[in-house]
């Protein structure tokens, strides 16, 4: 087994490992924080009879610990339990509403890294000139602006005064693909505009780190084309950084995401998620954290690994 | 002095000072009460009411002071809690070190391995709402960002002479934590406080536009998002005036958290503007 396998291998292990112990740490942050489940969900004028009944009901009388096994054990098996407000099983609601978000967020990821990345490109070449301090600038205030903003500032001026989109992005089974890729357009546009500027910001630097490095201004006095040198020897360095923004941004969508889907009433898991915060449904809570977290933890993974095939100083561990 | 101040700053300096008077001073400065209902619904921008009503008829302009108040105060709150935590674990486990760095460190990680919102969402799915459970919430897991800043930090500083001499000269590990590390290590945390306060406003404005940060009838920049959400669809722009402010205020205060950020590093000879 090669070098690169096995660290490849290692970090895929690590990464189970930490999937394994967010479960735990979901698990407790709903189960054994002092807040009492049941109290929650019946509110403070419950009576004591109904709230031991919904106790037993919830299984909250056994311990914590075969709570959490026959949960963890339900997870493997795709069983993800059924949901107090609805007693439907959160498998069977989950399954199109991740599909849905999944959608959003890949048109949002496809338009938003070819941009970022030319953009950064654009101020490298550019550095300290005009087009540099406007898109620092402009980064500098969308980092500062709340999703909301965009996206109703996007509702108020395109889907009510333009009337070029709808407002309000409901998507149904018998939908065509361009009807919902125009149903998308807006929160897809919010959540590119959310994560276009971090992914700019980072781009720049990733690029301004190889091309200042002593390497590429060799290959510059020896006399090698401006392509060339970009080709050679800037390119194949700046991958592993450009990468590693890349996934870093797209594991921060899968976060906004959340927001924008309230805004944009879409039915996705983000919207399912909070409206289930709500009724305080703990089981649809622990299965939709779950689910982010491993998105967000499978994101960083790929970039790590990413990290390891592109940069062979990496494969030699000190 | 005002001089060296670049204009950029200085307008972030004028900007986060008006919002700090506007929150301090909200009682003396509103012209109505923040839940008195004075005409109906949405109605538009007049001399009377400057920024028009809201959803229910109440005035939008001073439910905005009265929400910067609130807003200001939770962000603040939150951002003290995250310092005052994270600072303090962050140097003890480069001090001390061992295992309890080792396992400081490690439940660090994993707290940063699942996204701030979502966990704060997990949390509040069964804790009350109240300010103080929001406010612990979002100390608590920011503290991590802190904890890690600052326990880089102290690691250079605790190789110093200066440290080395203190100890050789008998003081506590908490004599070296308060004593010599604190002090040095204050200008790249004053640094930071800016821009994790910047993210309190905009995590806080983001839970109660969910409906899970400061409950209503209060007033808060999120939540009046929230409750003025459905007159966009008609044209009615009053959500956009409290998204504007919460943007208004995080830039102001990024402009200012720059300027310092800039000042500290080119203080040590650094890079910097």
């Amino acid at each position: 087994m090669g070098m690169v396998t096995r660290l490849v291998a290692q970090r895929l292990a690590l990464g189970l490992l930490l999937l394994f112990a967010v479960s735990i740490l979901i698990f407790a942050g709903t189960q054994i924080l002092p807040g009492d489940v049941a109290q929650s969900i019946l509110g403070q004028s419950a009576t004591p009879e109904a709230l031991a009944n919904l106790r037993k009901e919830m299984g909250l009388n056994e311990p914590a610990l075969s709570r959490y096994l026959d949960w963890l054990g339900g997870l493997l098996t795709g069983d993800l339990g059924t949901s107090l407000s609805s007693g439907a099983s959160i498998s069977e609601q989950i399954a199109s509403r991740l599909a849905n978000t999944l959608f959003l967020a890949s048109v949002a990821a496809i338009v938003s890294v070819p941009l970022a990345i030319m953009l950064g490109l654009i101020a490298v070449r550019y550095r300290n000139r005009w087009p540099d301090k406007m898109i620092s600038g402009i980064t500098l205030a969308s980092i500062s602006l709340p999703e909301f903003f965009i996206g109703y500032l996007l509702i108020f001026f395109v889907a009510v005064k333009l009337a070029w989109f709808p407002s309000i992005a409901t998507v149904y089974e018998s939908m065509s693909f361009w009807e919902r890729l125009s149903t998308v357009a807006l929160p897809a546009a919010t959540l590119t505009l959310v994560v276009l500027a971090h992914m700019m910001r980072m781009t720049r630097a990733a690029i301004l780190n190889v091309m200042q490095s002593a390497y590429v201004e060799t290959a510059e006095l020896k006399g090698l084309t401006a392509f060339d040198v970009i080709r050679k020897h800037a390119f194949p360095n700046a991958i592993a950084p450009i990468v590693n923004v890349v996934m870093l941004n797209l594991a921060f969508l899968v976060v906004g995401v959340v927001v924008v889907e309230v805004i944009f009433v879409y039915p996705g898991m983000g919207q399912y998620l909070v409206d289930h915060v709500a009724k305080r449904d703990v089981p649809v809570v622990q299965a939709c954290g779950l689910i982010f977290a491993a998105f967000y933890i499978g994101l960083n993974l790929v970039a790590d690994i990413v990290a390891i095939l592109t940069n062979p100083r990496l494969r030699h561990p000190k | 002095m005002f001089a060296r101040i670049p204009p950029s700053a200085l307008l972030g300096l004028v900007l986060t000072a008006l919002f700090l008077i506007t929150a301090v001073f909200a009682p003396l400065l509103a012209p109505y009460g923040k839940t008195e209902i004075v005409g109906a619904v949405w109605e538009p921008m007049t001399s009377e009411h400057w920024l028009g009503t809201d959803n229910l008829g109440r005035d939008l302009l001073s439910r905005m002071i009265y929400g910067a108040r609130t807003t200001i105060f939770i962000a603040t709150m939150a951002t003290v809690l995250s310092f005052t935590l994270g600072s303090i674990l962050g140097f003890t486990a480069a001090v001390v070190g061992g295992w309890i760095d080792q396992l400081l460190s490690r439940f660090v990680d994993l707290l940063m391995s699942i996204p701030t919102l979502i966990f704060a969402l997990v949390v509040l799915s069964v804790l009350p709402s109240t300010v103080l459970t929001l406010v612990v919430v979002m100390g608590v897991l920011d503290a991590t960002r802190v904890y890690r800043l600052s326990r880089a930090v102290a690691v250079d500083i605790n190789v110093m002479d200066y440290v080395e001499a203190a100890r050789l000269r008998g003081e506590g590990q908490i004599w070296v934590i308060f004593r010599e590390i604190l002090p040095n290590a204050l200008s790249p945390l004053v640094a930071e406080l800016g821009l994790r306060f910047i993210f309190m406003v905009l995590f806080v404005s983001a839970l109660s536009f969910l409906g899970l940060g400061i409950q209503p009838p209060e007033a808060d920049w999120g939540g009046m998002v929230k409750e003025n959400k459905d007159g966009i669809v008609f044209g009615i722009p009053a959500a956009l005036i409290p998204a504007a402010a919460i943007a208004a205020l995080a830039i102001s205060v990024n402009l200012v958290a720059d300027w310092i950020l800039n000042r500290t590093t080119s203080l040590k000879g650094g890079r910097g503007a």
